[in-house]
């Protein structure tokens, strides 16, 4: 689209910048040439973004947000409302979806130094999202009011009681009674189809603004705006669209495919995505024999458990979420991408993926004296990573940077 | 009226009187959307006190109750049960009660007013959720003793709701407000006066 003074383009263009915003953020949007497979979680996770907000607005016609009406009413969508079942699926899987997609996103920033300068505020912003994501996933699972729905609200919102001297008052505060109750999944269910979302909205907005300021990041943690030609464009750039529009659209129909199989033939994916009890009414009077999140919070229940002491259990699995967002000061390393960094690096990154992976496994699975142990010691591994980075960054060896990016 | 010069000390003073106007008004204002979420007067009057008879509950057994939407046990123990209760204490983290977990008249050696019946809130301190009475010796683990045991993460109370040493649980179980209105029936969430 050129920049055009008359017609229809140009009325519009003199009211409101929609060509000037049109080339800033996508067709004159300089992309490095050399992004691979882990560049296309980005654009997934947005494609998810706006099936969670279709869907959600969807089911909130026909959801009624008390504890005496939602059970029955999550069972009047599925039953009763035509295709309501889809509606729910899609929303439900979506919600899994969204960590996985957000999960290998930000692998892929582990992976090549995403977040180092000039980047920073792209992953704080990314990771607020993530909190975002938490928040809002947590408060979703509450609404169908099974027994996991409030058992795992019941659990989450305990956590509180930790705070020394007001935990049992702000707790009381934010169940709204007693115990997790009707006022709590009232309130629930405004911050979830309401507040979150626009905060969500807001965070995304801002981290695609502040990412098309520096530009983005590839393989192999090159600033591409450094060789620029006469013109002023990147040499090793290419315009997002339509040279990344299309590798997306590919993406997204590989995706797509995935998710589909998903929604049409393992919805739960085997209690994975959905948990068995849930499919039972919340019962505040009888616990279920296992208490577990729904697998993308099970890395940091795992560490909540691994420490046999409320509090300091309480601080460690929040340090371990809040511990993400100082990345960009950890790390010492000069060399962005994993390409040219040295064997220690590289064997943390696989220790930490390993720690990550095998946390979400044991905090699935009911508590024994040995996975405990397991537990602590994934979890001190966890902690490694993050917390070992400013010395181990420091002393690996690095391999020369080439001047342009590869085409590996 | 002089414009040739700005008088920077002013324009300073009322920026930070205006913020701290400004703020005060947004605390104030701040009042309906915090305060709204605290228990509502309704919430509050369903929390009222409940009685419950004890005439019919057999030795060894328990019952349980439902006050302020949490299960409230009562245990009728036995002499035996009793008898077993101080040679615990090594094992315990707070085998005198010194955490305030419950009213002072069940701040004694059976955490209850009449040692026989054990008046406890069924809810582990450790997450909320709800242990299972486990009287048999030995059904836990070989040295259980007869006690509380909670399926989430594995916390252990012994039949004082008292809690075991390396588990997750930090508190022992809490004995809400109660108190005799007759020798057979209780009432939870009122408190006697001080013994």
């Amino acid at each position: 689209m050129k920049n055009s003074s008359s017609g229809f383009m140009g009325w519009i263009d003199a009211r409101f910048p929609a060509t000037k915003m049109w080339n800033e953020h996508v067709a004159q949007y300089y992309a490095p040439k050399n992004f691979n497979f882990w560049y296309f979680f980005g654009s997934l996770a947005l494609l998810v973004l706006v099936n969670q907000l279709l869907t959600g607005i969807w089911l909130a016609m026909f959801y009624k947000p008390s504890a005496d009406a939602a059970f029955a009413s999550v069972e009047y969508i599925m039953r009763d409302v035509r295709l309501g079942w889809l509606l729910r699926y899609m929303h439900e899987a979506g919600a899994s979806f969204f960590f996985i997609v957000i999960y290998l996103h930000m692998f892929r920033g582990l992976l090549y130094g995403s977040y180092k300068k000039p980047r920073e505020l792209v992953w704080l912003v990314g990771c607020a999202i993530y909190v975002c994501l938490l928040a809002e996933a947590f408060m979703g699972y509450l609404l169908p009011w099974g027994q996991m729905s409030f058992w795992g609200g019941k659990v989450i919102t305990s956590l509180f009681e930790a705070i020394p001297g007001v935990g049992p008052s702000v707790v009381e505060w934010m169940r709204g009674d007693y115990n997790v109750a009707d006022a709590t999944l009232n309130r629930f269910f405004a911050l979830h189809v309401v507040a979150i979302p626009l905060i969500f909205l807001l965070l995304v907005w801002m981290h695609i603004i502040a990412l098309h300021e520096v530009g983005s990041n590839n393989p192999d943690g090159i600033e591409i705006k450094e060789k620029k030609d006469s013109e002023g464009k990147p040499l090793d750039g290419i315009p997002f669209h339509p040279y990344y529009t299309v590798k997306d659209i590919f993406g997204v129909s590989v995706f797509l495919l995935i998710f589909s199989a998903v929604v049409f033939f393992a919805p739960d994916v085997g209690g994975f995505f959905l948990e068995a009890p849930n499919f039972e009414p919340a019962n505040p009077m009888k616990t279920p024999e296992h208490i577990a999140p729904v697998w993308y919070m099970t890395p940091y229940y795992a560490i909540l458990r691994a420490i046999p002491d409320k509090l300091s259990g309480v601080i460690a699995m929040l340090s371990a979420v809040l511990i993400i967002f100082f990345l960009p000061w950890l790390d010492r390393s000069p060399v962005k991408s994993i390409r040219y960094r040295g064997p220690i690096c590289k064997a943390m990154l696989v220790i930490f993926v390993i720690s990550f992976v095998s946390l979400g496994y044991l905090g699935l699975k009911p508590p024994s004296p040995s996975r405990m142990i397991a537990a602590q010691i994934f979890s001190v591994l966890y902690f490694a990573f993050f917390l070992g980075m400013p010395i181990y960054t420091k002393i690996d060896k690095t391999k020369p940077v080439p001047e342009r990016v590869t085409n590996k | 009226m002089s414009d040739d010069k700005i008088d920077t000390s002013r324009r300073r003073f009322l920026t930070a009187a205006t913020t701290v106007i400004g703020g005060v008004g947004v605390a104030f204002a701040a009042a309906p959307f915090i305060s709204s979420w605290f228990p509502s007067a309704k919430a509050q009057a369903m929390g009222a006190p409940v009685k419950i008879d004890i005439s019919k509950l057999e030795p060894g057994a328990q019952m349980t109750v439902e006050w302020r939407g949490q299960p409230v046990w009562v245990i009728h123990r036995t002499k035996a049960m009793l008898d077993k209760l101080p040679q615990l204490d090594s094992e315990l983290r707070d085998p005198k009660s010194e955490q305030d977990q419950q009213p002072a008249y069940a701040h004694n050696e059976y955490r209850s007013i009449k040692p026989e019946y054990l008046v406890l809130i069924g809810i582990c301190t450790h997450l909320g959720c709800v242990p299972m009475y486990r009287p048999e010796v030995g059904s836990v683990e070989p040295s259980w003793q007869g006690g509380f045991f909670c399926p989430c993460h594995g916390s252990r109370f012994d039949l004082a709701g008292r809690v075991f040493k390396g588990v997750p649980a930090p508190l022992n179980l809490v004995v809400p407000p109660y108190e005799y209105i007759s020798d057979n029936v209780i009432v939870v969430g009122v408190g006697q006066k001080a013994a």
